[in-house]
């Protein structure tokens, strides 16, 4: 499927291997305003504007009923309004309900389609790669790069396959399953690969399941993640807003059917996991790959016999304030955070909201939606009550606490389940010491006060 | 963008794998426009404490390593987020070249793309080169981008592979944008012919695209 998706992409060959690959879909957030100013001051103009789509989500706050922001991200927002809108960009802004995490917004307008190329100055990019489309983050000077040719330089990466077999078991979801998979192939595992997923349950996943996958990519050091796109894909897209239709359609389902590894296809790498034996799975370091079973220990570093890993266990260990030996269940929390572009859509919310229901938050927790119209959606479920009647408090779309980038931060010291990607240390402000894990699992953090296996809440 | 040719200079070893991107510049930062004062946003939160004031343990602390030009650094250094600002800090305190024995993917393209010079050696001799810059502070490294040799302190020399177009763009300070609309034809063909062969690509073609408020 790479390959295919690469070879229809090549504009021109370049040297040592590299092709001029175009770019179907360019997707902006506040970031880019770095790379819209630097275009502007060099008087250059944005090469396809209709391929290109803006929104904000990375510096508005969330709080509902507050302004979206402060002096210094405020003249941000602005700036991104005004350069998008002298540059021709559709832009999803402040006080449309279409905001969102970049993320969340484009496969949920439908602007994010299989056998497509996406980029965006962000590294979870690798999101949109769950409808069978390439798609990568960039830096800030490739961003300029694409605003001003739509088009970028690149050497073709490596291929891996990533199969899960089997089904989940009760109380373990696609977040348990990235989770497992980056444990077993480390943060640094799929470096200069991009990662087909496939097996069964694989494509037993939901699109919005799917998404939670590639999404985290990223973390196992893969620039992309893909999953072929089937019915499921289809089923999803059809009818988006500025998802093909009619005539449009129909050639592009035809396009798109064709996409799919061929059988026999050879990877670079292949790693097989079995679904069944993935438990509901927590973080307890500080890179995502520190990943064990809820049912598991705080390891201990004396046991690891490279020096180097066992010395960044011991870093990670002192950061987090944690004991080796300690049972995972028994480490209470002082805050929950439910959101971001892992897990911020509408199932993941209703997934917390099925733990959350009849019960009371004991630490503060957030729920932020990935966009407006997830939000919309929510509230016309009664999601929102569900949440605010627990104790939580229901919050306006963006990034928010995954990482702080709007002043949104937990307290040093803090201990966060957060349903995030990163447990970076001071990801989520300095000092915060961040528990990675799934909806369903940070919701039964929030009601017990402690990591908890979900399966046990009944 | 600023060549790169040859450099010697002060290197500093970084030992901890998995250093990541919010680690290089913590986020609070990245709304600052670019400029001088990045120098002091590099490794902000694990070099200096709450107070600002430096911690005296942390390598780029200690007076034989201050004025490094080169890190040498464990697996996976600059993983996770895609921020360039990471190699904006880098370079606002004068570091020209980071030698791993693997670096995020998106940190070394943006490493390339603003003139210093990733270098990725296998994991023991970069754990040697580690070594031997612990063993003399202050220490330097010869790196020659045109042979593309790594001398450690002790004389011996390293080849390393890097891919030729990165070579190509480091040694020339060669302006990407400036190379690419040079390809203006071949852009403007592939252009068209998506719109015969792929016309659903493009949104709104036919006048259906949703209005934008
Ligand atoms: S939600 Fe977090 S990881 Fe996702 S784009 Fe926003 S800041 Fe990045």
């Amino acid at each position: 499927m790479l390959e295919k998706i690469w070879a229809r992409h090549v504009v021109a060959e370049g040297p040592g291997g590299h092709v001029l690959l175009f770019v179907d879909r360019h997707l902006v957030h506040e970031g880019g305003t770095h790379a819209l100013a630097r275009l502007a001051r060099a008087g250059r103009r944005v090469r396809r504007p209709d391929l290109t789509f803006a929104t904000a989500d990375h510096y508005v706050l969330t709080t509902p009923g507050a302004p979206a922001g402060d002096a210094e991200t405020g003249g941000m927002l602005e700036t991104l309004a005004r350069e998008t809108a002298a540059q021709g960009i559709a832009y999803f802004g402040v006080g449309d309900s279409r905001r969102g995490i970049v993320h969340v917004m484009a496969p949920e307008q439908g602007l994010t389609l299989p056998g497509t190329i996406v980029v965006c100055g962000d590294s979870h990019t690798a999101t949109h790669g769950a409808f069978g489309c390439l798609a990568f983050g960039i830096g800030s000077t490739e961003v300029e790069h694409v605003l001003a040719t739509q088009a970028l330089w690149q050497r073709r990466p490596g291929a891996m396959r990533v199969t899960v077999d089997g089904r989940l078991g009760p109380g373990v979801t696609a977040k348990d399953l990235i989770l497992a998979v980056i444990a077993r192939i480390g943060a640094g595992g799929g470096t200069g690969h991009v990662i087909e997923y496939a097996g069964s349950a694989i494509r037993a996943l939901t699109m919005e399941e799917r998404m939670t996958v590639c999404n985290m990519s990223i973390e196992a050091g893969a620039r992309a993640g893909m999953i072929a796109p089937d019915e499921t894909t289809f089923a999803y897209l059809e009818g988006r807003p500025f998802a093909p239709r009619g005539e449009r359609w129909q050639q592009a389902l035809a396009s798109w059917r064709a996409l799919p590894t061929d059988p026999g296809a050879v990877f670079d790498r292949e790693v097989a996991l079995e679904a069944a034996e993935i438990a509901p799975t927590v973080t307890w370091g500080t890179s995502p790959e520190d990943a064990l079973p809820i049912t598991a220990r705080v390891p201990d570093p004396a046991r690891i016999g490279d020096p180097a890993r066992r010395q960044a266990a011991e870093r990670a260990l002192a950061y987090m304030g944690l004991e080796p030996g300690l049972p995972l269940t028994a480490v209470t929390v002082d805050r929950v955070f439910i959101g971001s572009c892992t897990n911020s859509r509408l199932d993941d919310l209703r997934a917390a909201a099925r733990v959350v229901r009849g019960r009371r938050a004991v630490v503060p927790a957030w729920v932020v939606p990935g966009s407006g119209l997830v939000k919309q959606a929510a509230e016309a479920e009664g999601l929102d009550r569900i949440f605010i009647e627990a104790g939580f408090e229901w919050r306006e779309a963006g990034c928010s606490m995954c990482v702080g980038m709007n002043g949104e931060v937990a307290r040093p010291g803090e201990r966060v389940a957060s349903t995030s990607n990163r447990n970076f240390e001071g990801r989520q402000g300095p000092g915060a010491r961040t528990h990675l894990m799934s909806p369903a699992m940070a919701a039964a953090a929030a009601v017990t006060g402690r990591l908890t296996d979900v399966r046990t809440l009944g | 963008m600023r060549a790169f040719t040859r450099l010697t200079a002060v290197a500093a070893p970084i030992d901890l794998p998995n250093v990541d991107t919010d680690r290089i510049i913590p986020a609070r930062f990245l709304r600052k426009p670019r400029s001088d004062e990045y120098a002091r946003f590099l490794f902000h939160d694990v070099r200096f404490d709450a107070r600002g004031a430096e911690r005296p343990d942390f390598v780029l602390n200690r007076p034989a390593y201050r004025d490094a030009q080169i890190l040498v650094t464990a697996e996976n250094f600059g993983c996770g987020s895609s921020r360039e600002m990471a190699v904006w800090a880098l370079d606002a305190y004068g570091i020209r070249c980071v030698i791993a024995p693997s670096l995020g993917d998106i940190f070394r393209q943006n490493c390339v793309k603003n003139g210093l010079l990733p270098v990725i050696l296998p994991a023991g001799e970069a754990a040697g080169l580690r070594r031997q810059l612990h063993e003399c502070p202050g220490a330097t490294i010869a790196v020659d981008l045109e042979s593309r040799t790594v001398t450690g302190p002790d004389g011996r020399a390293y080849r390393f592979e890097i891919d030729p177009f990165a070579r190509q763009m480091l040694l020339a300070g060669q302006d990407e944008i400036a190379l690419t609309l040079g390809y203006e034809r071949e852009l403007r063909a592939f252009e068209e012919r998506l719109e015969q062969e792929l016309p659903w690509v493009v949104p709104g073609v036919g006048g259906r695209q949703p209005a934008t408020s």
